[in-house]
């Protein structure tokens, strides 16, 4: 354990010091940022999918994130330390409101994933639809006032760097304290067998319950924060079945078992694309998703943990003086 | 009754029967293989591209590319079952409706690489029937028309053949068939290749009423889906009834409101009715 510390010390300590190394117009930093946000996302939609609970609609939670912290800025200048939450809260009532009765009823596996595609659907058919507010399918662009706190707006990419890894290292913190003891084995156990996790005690529909209010609220502000960043939303990037499908598929790919495995993803997705685009430039619009379509089908048959959770089985199967913790 | 009203409701029940089409094929391989093709709709595209080029650019006869159209998709079928879907049929349920997730993604990049984004018209212009004040597009007829001939074909190919009763078997009690002498497996790759030949099908009808686009499967894949599930698995009689329920809500609401509000309706609607009753409209 006291190993496994240490290299988070070191880690962390990496982190906070590169963007000093980096100037602060840098290209890698753009791209760390990304890595970040969407690794947040990501790791908040495998705080779910571990336990069997395949969210198809994560777009959903992500799109209601950016659009209300955006369109209460934009209307009515609200600061977006008042607009992320609201959009947390937007995004809890939602989780709620669907998830209360799918959980209820028992709605899982395909079913429970085609209901969040069509929640997914609605709530990016409602962006174009309300195109009088939100820009429809052109999309919106956060009123920029240069750097400003109030506003959430920094020329500086350092300042955004921190935002992102404090978000980051927020979601991390609630996975580590939601995936301990009982509560983990509670989870697991729902996982594996619902029926039986009943009849053992646990109370199924308010574990799930947490775990899906919590992923959403996550995706949420992810989603805010990276609106605030990129400076424009449009229903197709930030909602809708295509960024659902990403944040599955990357979360897979890194291994959604693992704690940084959905970050991984974000980083080897992101790494992908923009090396296929510096590669070969904009002629071959397609070709990174191509390889990264066949990568997903391949991860899927040959290593449905992910990378790390090959890595980490890797790492278990040498002997250890001591029992090697789970996590 | 107010004509374009009138004029909705008839353009509705035309969608519908494509979308009972779309749906059949989709919920075959549901109810028999008990796996979802995410990529179904990116099938159909595959085939709406394939009638395109023959067509359009290598001036085969329409029917004839048609014909082709759905023996490719239905090849694509099998290969996809064969390469993707049995490596993993022993795994969780949700890990083969990734895979085919992946594959999703694959065709639509892989036609954006190969086609690029542009619209492509067949260029088949269908005469528009006047029926007082009401216009009808032929190419919807005809869609509506060989869309349900497709499904009577298809009930009684289940329903009359030896190999037909056979899937029908499978799909109730997979277990139990081994025993009696039925190979899944051919079962299972056959049942593919009839899935893929509907989305060939269902190919050869959209590509007269739509440019085909890398995207266009997204504008069908999810409705479907839905409708599959409303109607019951396997249960094709229930696709068909749920497949003219949603395409009336989308053409009714749309006509009132908007095209996306429809489509919300039909969505919220979806997610009501599977919390309702998760075995279909029509279970006991």
């Amino acid at each position: 354990m006291t190993d496994r510390l240490a290299a988070a010390g070191i880690g962390l300590a990496a982190l906070v010091a590169l963007p000093f190394l980096l100037p602060t117009d840098s290209y890698y930093l753009h791209i760390l940022i990304q890595v970040l946000l969407l690794g947040l996302i990501y790791t908040a939609w495998g705080f779910m999918g571990r336990f069997g609970l395949v969210s198809l609609g994560h777009g959903a939670f992500m799109g209601i994130g950016a659009y209300t912290s955006s369109l209460l800025w934009n209307l009515y200048g609200v600061t977006p330390w008042l607009g992320i939450p609201a959009g947390m809260v937007l995004a809890v009532l939602l989780a709620l409101v669907i998830g209360y009765p799918c959980f209820h009823l028992k709605i899982v596996g395909h079913y429970f994933a085609l209901v969040t595609l069509a929640l997914g659907q609605v709530v990016a058919l409602l962006i174009i639809a309300g195109r009088d507010f939100t820009g429809g399918s052109l999309g919106l662009t956060p009123r920029a006032v240069g750097t400003s706190w109030f506003a959430v707006q920094f020329q500086n990419r350092t300042a955004f760097y921190f935002i992102a890894l404090a978000l980051w290292l927020a979601v991390l913190g609630v996975r580590h304290w939601a995936s301990h003891g009982m509560r983990r084995a509670a989870l697991e156990a729902i996982g594996e067998d619902e029926t039986a996790a009943e009849a053992a005690g646990i109370n199924v529909l308010r574990e799930k319950l947490r775990v899906f209010v919590v992923s959403a609220a996550a995706t949420a502000a992810g989603g805010s924060i990276f609106a605030q960043y990129i400076m424009y939303l449009n229903p197709e990037t930030v909602s809708g079945v295509g960024i659902s499908l990403q944040i599955v598929f990357a979360a897979i790919a890194g291994g959604m078992y693992s704690a940084l495995g959905p970050t991984v993803g974000a980083l080897l997705t992101l790494a992908l694309t923009e090396g296929l685009r510096v590669l070969f430039g904009t002629s071959f619009i397609g070709a990174a998703n191509t390889i990264y379509g066949i990568l997903l089908i391949l991860f899927i048959i040959f290593m449905p943990r992910g990378i790390l959770g090959v890595v980490e089985q890797g790492l278990r199967r040498r002997p250890r003086p001591q029992a090697a913790p789970a996590e | 009754m107010d004509i374009y009203l009138l004029e909705a409701v008839m353009n509705g029940i035309m969608l519908g029967g494509l979308l009972a089409l779309l749906a059949l094929g989709l919920n075959l391989i549901f109810g028999v293989i008990d796996v979802v093709w995410v990529c179904y709709a990116e099938l159909v595209m595959g085939g709406m591209y394939a009638i395109y080029w023959l067509h359009a650019v290598y001036a085969w006869p329409f029917l004839l590319a048609c014909a082709a159209a759905i023996v490719l998709v239905a090849l694509f079928g099998l290969v996809l079952h064969r390469l993707i879907i049995e490596p993993i049929l022993g795994s969780a349920p949700i890990n083969q409706l990734l895979a085919t997730g992946g594959m999703l993604f694959f065709l639509q990049s892989f036609a954006t690489l190969l086609f690029g984004t542009d619209f492509r018209n067949v260029g088949i212009r269908l005469p528009v029937i006047d029926l007082g004040e009401i216009d009808l597009s032929f190419a919807r007829l005809l869609a509506f028309i060989v869309a349900l001939v497709g499904a009577a074909g298809l009930y009684l190919f289940l329903a009359r053949t030896y190999l037909g009763t056979a899937i029908r078997a499978i799909a109730q009690d997979r277990e139990i068939m081994g025993l009696m002498g039925v190979d899944p497996r051919r079962i299972y790759l056959i049942t593919s290749a009839i899935g893929g030949g509907l989305a060939g099908l269902a190919a050869c009808l959209l590509v007269l009423q739509y440019d085909v686009h890398p995207f266009i499967g997204l504008t069908f894949g999810p409705i479907t889906f839905m409708i599959c599930v409303l109607g019951g698995l396997g249960n094709m009689f229930g696709g068909v009834i749920a497949a003219f329920i949603m395409s009336l809500i989308i053409s009714i609401v749309g006509y009132y409101f908007s095209v996306e509000i429809s489509y919300v309706l039909a969505f919220v609607l979806f997610i009501v009715l599977i919390l309702l009753r998760p075995r279909g409209i029509l279970a006991r």
